[in-house]
Order: structure tokens, then sequence, then C-alpha cells
């Protein structure tokens, strides 16, 4: 999800001045744009060595840390938007980070690629699993070991005790309101703990 | 470009108010300088040692092509720290044996021309010390702000050490491989070291100056001990495993084209059937293995060149270092008088100082809301890997300090 608008799209989510933690930050580019035009401050968080390179180099301040051994470091509400975009699906404990994101945040905002949308289900109705430009992995490579759908994570969100703010998705940097989990290649939930 | 060190040494005749009550009086300085101070003086990056190193960081002495400094590959034209474009200082440390006042210079109490040197008398020192000493260096350089100041270990304390006590003073620091205390076991590993030196006859309390000895044997055990300690499991595995002293000889000898002798004392010619994995000599006090002759090694070419009071010393400034202390434990609040930017560096295999106590750092850093970049490098080395080059490590470093020169403000 490295497309410019719809990097753009999500940082419209993020009010000016917040402090963000950016979970899975890449190399940076979206918490710079924050930084630059949203008066935004905070940290990514990464595992990949080239990744935290690029995030060095390009002054955002980058933590080292695997994702999947949880958010220890990070306190209480610490944040007013944690970001996990593009995250989730890559973690073994997708629920627990689901819950952890908003324990850190006052709100979490999450972006994964929705595997409904409907030349995926085109895709597997012809008895082939998807391979488009949003999932370009082979069923064997896929990076991607959390296989949901923006339906299904609204009920994840409900399970873990989490309040649905906003959610819908993005399909060629445009927001998709309606029949999102048709329509939309990437699913996005705004989410805050139901305190 | 070779670059070429110069040592210098700076008087300090007013006394130096230490942090156990005493004060030292009539001390110098040793230290170094690499590139130019610019116009407005923001440019200067000061080097903190460990324990075994000096104010020598980058270059060679003029004549001497092997005389390399410490941190010469991370320090120097063209490199991570790069000396075309920063002012780099290195300062040999208070009760060092590499120049600055330490344990075997005189002591200006003592009776005059008795001529004696401080030996055991010389005070603890500690990390807040040696970072006071460090200052007024600074003053005298004429430099109010530093752009950063960097150190590995024990080095990378003295680097947080600067944030905590002269916050406006730096803008940026680096700390690699370090901590913000030492645990019970780094207590107990420096503790062990230190008995080996104090119960070596040839110590004298101390005072082994007067006696003309050197505690020899402690200071090689001792060094052997800290060694095991720099290194990872698997890395001295793979360097020495389980071979044999004998059959690293044999090998030589093979190289060299000579016949293979059996070195076995009491080798029938069934143990010398397996020369290619060398036979035991079964002994209980001669060098065995080959993991053993080099700790001997790097023992007995320590205690050449290492003063036993200097290690003391060293060790105990190490212990003492707990700056949460005074905050009931708080690294947080310790951490709350920091306002510059920080870079923190550990090493996936360093169990002396682990990534977990990095991590303490950063996660005080973070809880104050200042800025911090955390790298935790996968390198299978130990704590010895922030001496050695690794892509990532040099190339995190470097990248942070094209960002601290953009800061400083590169000169029309």
């Amino acid at each position: 999800m490295s497309n410019v608008t719809t990097m753009h799209a999500i940082a419209e989510l993020v009010p000016p001045g917040s402090r963000v933690l950016d979970l899975g930050c890449g190399d940076g580019a979206l918490l710079a744009h924050l930084q630059q035009t949203r008066s935004c401050t905070g940290y990514g968080v990464e595992i990949d060595d080239a990744n935290v390179l690029a995030c060095v180099q390009r002054g955002v301040n980058v933590i080292q840390l695997n994702l999947d051994e949880g958010l220890a470091l990070f306190g209480d509400a610490s944040f007013d938007v944690v970001l996990q975009i593009d995250t989730l699906q890559h973690l073994r404990n997708a629920e627990v980070m689901l819950r952890e994101t908003a324990r850190v945040g006052r709100v979490g905002i999450v972006a994964f690629p929705n595997f409904a949308h409907w030349p995926n289900r085109l895709s597997v109705l012809l008895g082939r699993m998807p391979v488009t430009r949003r999932l370009p992995y082979q069923w064997y490579d896929t990076p991607n070991i959390r296989v949901g759908t923006h339906a299904d994570l609204a009920d994840l969100a409900n399970r873990s005790g989490l309040k649905v703010l906003d959610s819908f998705g993005l399909q060629d940097g445009k927001a998709v309101r309606f029949a999102p989990n048709l329509l939309a290649g990437t699913s996005v939930y705004k989410l805050a703990l139901a305190r | 470009m070779t670059l070429i060190a110069t040592p210098q040494s700076q008087h300090f005749a007013q006394a130096l108010p230490l942090q156990s009550g005493a004060s030292l009086r009539d001390y110098s300085l040793s230290f170094e300088t690499y590139g130019t101070l610019n116009a407005d003086k923001s440019n200067a990056v000061l080097i903190c040692h460990a324990l075994n190193a000096s104010h020598h960081v980058a270059g060679v002495y003029a004549g001497q092509d092997k005389s390399e400094g410490w941190w010469d590959n991370m320090i120097g034209p063209g490199k991570p720290v790069d000396t075309h474009r920063f002012f780099v200082i290195g300062v040999n440390n208070l009760g060092s044996c590499f120049g600055s006042t330490g344990p075997m210079h005189a002591n200006p109490d003592a009776p005059p021309g008795s001529g004696q040197v401080y030996g055991a008398d010389f005070p603890v020192v500690t990390v807040e010390d040696w970072v006071n000493a460090q200052a007024r260096l600074m003053d005298v350089l004429g430099i109010h702000k530093l752009a950063a100041v960097m150190g590995g270990s024990l080095g990378g304390m003295q680097a947080l050490s600067w944030a905590l006590q002269y916050p406006d003073r730096v803008a940026h620091a680096v700390v690699v491989a370090s901590a913000p205390n030492l645990t019970a076991e780094n207590i107990a590993f420096n503790e062990v070291a230190r008995r080996a030196i104090v119960t070596d006859p040839d110590f004298h309390g101390g005072h082994f100056y007067a006696h003309n000895t050197v505690p020899k044997r402690g200071l090689r055990i001792a060094r052997m001990i800290g060694h095991i300690t720099y290194l990872s499991d698997d890395v001295m595995n793979e360097k020495f495993g389980r071979k044999l002293r004998d059959a690293v000889l044999a090998d030589v000898a093979a190289a060299q084209g000579r016949p293979k002798q059996g070195t076995a004392p009491s080798g029938g010619s069934a143990v010398h059937a397996v020369t290619s994995v060398g036979a035991y000599k079964y002994t209980t006090q001669d060098v065995e293995f080959q993991i053993e002759s080099y700790l001997r090694y790097q023992g007995d070419k320590f205690a050449e060149y290492f003063d036993a009071n200097t290690y003391l010393l060293i060790t105990r400034a190490l212990d003492y270092f707990d700056p949460a202390r005074q905050y009931g434990g708080d690294l947080s609040k310790a951490l709350a008088r920091a306002t510059c930017k920080f870079l923190l560096v550990s090493f996936t295999t360093d169990w002396r100082f682990a990534p977990k106590r990095s991590r303490e750092m950063v996660k005080a850093l973070m809880d104050n809301q200042r800025d911090v970049s955390y790298c935790e490098i996968d390198a299978p080395h130990g704590h010895d890997a922030f001496l050695l080059d690794d892509p990532r490590y040099m190339g995190v470093v470097r990248s942070y300090f094209d960002s601290v020169y953009i800061e400083v403000g590169v000169p029309a």
C-alpha cells in the first residue's frame, strides 16, 4: 500500500498535532508525511533492518521491535492515534495486537487487504487463490498469514471490546462507503477501546 | 587519506569536586581532536570511551602505521562519524592509565619531595565525575553545546549522563550497547575480576608501585573473565569450538610443509593415529583447548599495559552508575531531565549489555515523549559487536549523523 493517494487518505483520518504510533511503519513515509503536513509527532515501529535505516534517513523516530512480542514498551493511552497500516495481516497475534492498539492509543486506525473484494471472490470461485495488484503473492509465499475481510474485522472488533468509530473501504485512493466488503481492496477501521 | 592523530594534554588547577565528596586537584586530561571546529563551534562531537580504551579514538600516530584508534572504523574522514564534517574529541577519563591523571601519578597531597603516587589513594570516580571533567575540557575548548555525544558500553553511560547532567549542552546522544545500570550478574563479574586483582600478593593493597611489582596474575584473570563476557556463546564456538591447541600447532606445521610432530608427552602410536582430530594430553594445568590459549594470551597482553588500580576504579564506576537511583528506581522520572535527541543501538547476542537494557532506556525516553530511535542489530559477536564492522550498524550511525550534520547547518 505504497500508493500515495491511499497514504493521504489514511493521513486524513489523523487529527493535526496528534501523537502517533505507527506499527509496522515501513520506510517511514506516512509518519514523515504526518509530521510535515499535520504537525504530528511520535514513533514508528519496524522489524526490518532496511526499513529501520530508511526511517533514520528520513529523520523519523523509529523503534526496532518485533510486534509479535507485544507492545509492553508503550503505556496505556500514551498516543492519540495508533496506526496499523497493512500490518495486522502479518501478525501471528493479530487479535491481541488489535486490543493492544486500542490500549496504547486513544484511537486505533487499522487498514488491511480485504479478501472479500469482488476480484478475490471471483478468483476463489474459479478455484484459485487471488493474485492481484493489492495481493501480489502466491498462496505459498504470501506474508499475509491472517486472511480476513472487511466484514470479519467488525466481528473481531466487537469480540475484543472495541468500539468502531468509523469503517469504510479504500479503492484507488478513494473512500468506498457503499458495499465496501465487495467493492474495496482495502478495509479501514477507526477503533477505540469501549471504556 | 590517513588521519594523523596528535595527543594533547590539558592541566586543570581548580579542584574537581567528586560525587563521593572527595575532590581531585592539579589534574590533567589527555585528549585528541580530529577535524575542524566550525566558526560557531556547533559541530563538536564528543566520544566517550569504555573500560579498556583511551582518548586515541581515531587515526594513527605519525610513523606508527598499526596504531589505529579504538573506534577508527567508525570515526574518521568519510567514516560514519565524518571528521570532514565534525570536530571530534576523544578524552581519556580520570583514573585511567593512558595519560590522564590516574593512580600511577604523583599524589599532590603526599609530603613534598616524597614522590609518592596515588596508588590505592586515588579517589573513587564515577561516570558523573568523568562527565563533569569532560565538560570542563569543553569549556577550555570553547564549546558550549555538543552536536552529539557518543559512546558504547560504559561510554554509552557517559553519553546518557551528559544528557542528564548538561541537558542544554547536548543536541544528540548516541548510546550503543549500553545500559541504565548494571545488573547483579554484571556487578558479580566485576567483583570476581576485582578480587582476582586485590588478592594477588603483588597488589600490596594497591601500593604495588612502591614495591616495584605488578599484580599481573590478577590482571590476567580479570581480563580473561572480561573477555568471556564480551563474546557470545555462538561466536566462541565458531572461533574456537573444542579445537585443541595441539591440533592448531599441527595444522600450522602442516601448512609450513613440516611433518606433523606428535606433541602429546606420552604419545603412543595409537594416539598419533588420531592426530587429525588432535590427541588429548591428559593434563590439568597445561593448555589443552584453543580457547584456553586465547584467553591466556589476551590476559598476558592486557597485564603488560593495564593498571590494576585503574581496573578497580573503572569497574566500580560501572557498578555505581544508576541515574534512576535517586528517583526510587524510576528510570522514566530520571530521564525526564534529558531534552536531546537519542539514537540507541544494541546487539541481539550481547548478554553483558543485553537489548532488554537498551529497551528500558528507550521506554523511559518515550514515556517522556523524547525523540528517540532504536536499532537492534542481529549480530553474532556479543558485546564486542559495538566495535566491529556491521553494515547495518554502520549505516544507521552514518544516516543518523547525516541528520545531525543537517541540523548543525551546512556551511555556505
